[in-house]
């Protein structure tokens, strides 16, 4: 055990010594995998935020009828009727025209439009949340509602949310197809500066392996550059993400201001944070793996 | 202790380095193996310390048979032995000291036990005050002695030489040679390969021509 520790600690100590001897190379290496990785991380962060966005507008109601203006009240309740038993519906509010016209004056920015007209211009009007909120749903709700009787206008209000979540769904298979893709080309990148290194390091592994070292000694100080590689990679392409949403949230508070929004980028989670950096090492240990392996296995033919 | 039966060795693309040896090397032994260039002395080396596996027949070290030995067992089999090279194989990016250290780390000796054995080693072999020279700035003879060190600083109970003395003029090369004897005394089977054999009490010698061991 004691002599297992001692191996492991040894070789993270000569990693180490080796890398802030090459300092510039390093630093490159975290840089290159730094921006790397940084990219679908930006995209995340802009997917995930539109999500957020998306799911407060998810909540409001999908279809508004509007009733005529003339409308008598047992037809309303007839409507009433209609809307409960139908199977498709998830909840509905009934608005009275006084309810509006109420709400409409209190609101400010509207409210002295409201005042400004002396009789209450609004219908009675149901907000209606179907179950199911894809565009197909809605649309055959929505003719199927103009025709009932009482109902002026049917409008399907928030079929760009469904647009956007589509579009949201898209970005995220972009983000997975930009992870895999970089993941590919940092495992590349990573096996390649590993190979180098094994090259500049060639006697020492034969000198070794004459001697009676294993190939998990061999392997060993390689996997740990590696893992550090991709360590370090991961910390700069976080530190990268945060300067980028710190810049643009700074940037667009002043904008906010101006409409009263408290909009701002959140950043992503702790989990999402740290499952970046563990992929980072994950890849960093892949490409070390493989670039070993392949040299071992040269060593091992003669 | 090793043990050659009906040994033939046969390079890829070559002709037989080894025919039909067959031989026993007892604890504490001092063996000269001797040989015109090209007989085969490297080659039975190599075979003893498992880094060529032979042709036909059997290695046995400590009754282990080297040919049915696993390639992952191999490394544990090469740390029985101290090994110096035609060509030392010394690293010269690095100090005597840290030149010395490259078995122990393989052993997984570090720390303050490496050093104290690491000193220890380089004092037998009159080093001990080069521990923070690098290689290149040692005379042949020097880098030999530091050879030497790093073979026994894990304290095997086989030294196995290959052409230890062979670039040293003769009063550089008694001095190598007397560290040997000085580890025979304490009971290291030792086999060196050499074109000139010292007259040394207590020592056989084996000669190789062409592959073959003579009577
Ligand atoms: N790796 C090798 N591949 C092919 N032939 C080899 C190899 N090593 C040695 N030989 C051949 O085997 C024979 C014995 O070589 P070696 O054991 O090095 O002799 P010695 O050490 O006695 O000079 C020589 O003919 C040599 O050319
Ligand atoms: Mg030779």
């Amino acid at each position: 055990m004691k002599q297992w520790l001692n191996q492991h600690a040894q070789a993270l100590q000569l990693v180490l010594k080796r890398m802030l001897s090459n300092k510039l190379s390093t630093l490159m290496m975290f840089c290159v995998m730094g921006v790397a990785l940084c990219l679908p991380g930006i995209l995340y962060v802009i997917v995930d935020n539109l999500n957020r966005l998306a799911g407060d507008v998810q909540g409001e109601p999908q279809i508004s009828l509007f009733l005529k203006l003339d409308i008598q009240q047992d037809t309303i309740k007839t409507l009433d009727e209609q809307l409960s038993k139908h199977p498709d519906i998830k909840t509905y509010k009934f608005v009275s025209k006084d309810e509006a016209w109420r709400q409409l004056q209190l609101t400010s920015g509207t409210a002295n439009i409201a005042n400004n007209i002396e009789k209450n211009p609004l219908p009675d009007a149901y907000f209606v949340s179907p179950k199911n909120i894809d565009p197909d749903t809605i649309e055959r709700l929505q003719k199927e509602m103009q025709a009932w009787r009482g109902v002026e206008i049917a409008q399907a209000d928030a079929n760009w949310i469904k647009r956007l979540y589509s579009l949201l769904e898209l970005g995220e298979k972009a983000i997975w197809s930009l992870v895999i893709l970089l993941g590919f080309a940092l495992v590349a990148i990573i096996g390649n500066t590993i190979r180098l290194q094994i090259m500049t390091q060639r006697e020492e592994i034969e000198v070794s392996k004459l001697i009676g070292a294993t190939d998990s000694f061999i392997r060993r100080p390689f996997l740990y550059a590696g893992a550090l590689y991709g360590l370090g990679g991961g910390l700069t392409a976080l530190i990268l993400l945060l300067g980028i949403v710190s810049l643009f949230n700074y940037s667009i508070a002043d904008i906010a201001e101006l409409y009263a929004s408290d909009f701002h980028l959140a950043l992503p989670t702790l989990i999402v944070t740290l499952s970046m950096i563990a992929s980072a090492i994950g890849l960093g240990w892949i490409g070390s793996y493989t670039a070993v392996g392949r040299s071992l296995s040269q060593f091992n033919a003669h | 202790m090793i043990r050659f039966d009906q040994v033939n060795k046969r390079y890829p693309g070559s002709y037989e380095a080894l025919k039909h040896i067959s031989l026993e090397i007892t604890q504490g032994e001092l063996v000269f193996l001797t040989g015109h260039s090209g007989a085969g002395k490297s080659t039975l080396l190599k075979l003893i310390a498992g880094i060529e596996r032979p042709t036909s027949g059997t290695v046995l070290i400590n009754n282990q048979n080297v040919s049915k030995l696993r390639t992952a067992a191999l490394p544990y089999l090469r740390r029985k032995f101290g090994l110096i090279f035609q060509d030392h194989k010394l690293l010269y990016d690095r100090n005597c000291f840290d030149n010395v250290a490259l078995p122990l780390y393989i052993n997984g000796v570090t720390g303050s036990e490496a050093g104290k054995r690491i000193r220890a080693a380089l004092d037998k072999v009159g080093l001990l005050g080069k521990e923070k020279s690098m290689p290149i700035t040692l005379s042949g003879g020097e880098q030999q002695r530091l050879a030497i060190a790093r073979a026994v600083v894990s304290r095997p109970s086989i030294l196995i030489a290959d052409e230890p003395t062979g670039n040293l003029d003769e009063e550089y090369a008694s001095e190598i040679m007397s560290i040997f004897y000085a580890f025979q005394q304490v009971g290291v089977t030792i086999v060196i390969a050499t074109h000139d054999v010292p007259h040394v009490e207590n020592s056989r010698t084996l000669t190789l021509n062409h592959g073959e061991l003579q009577a």
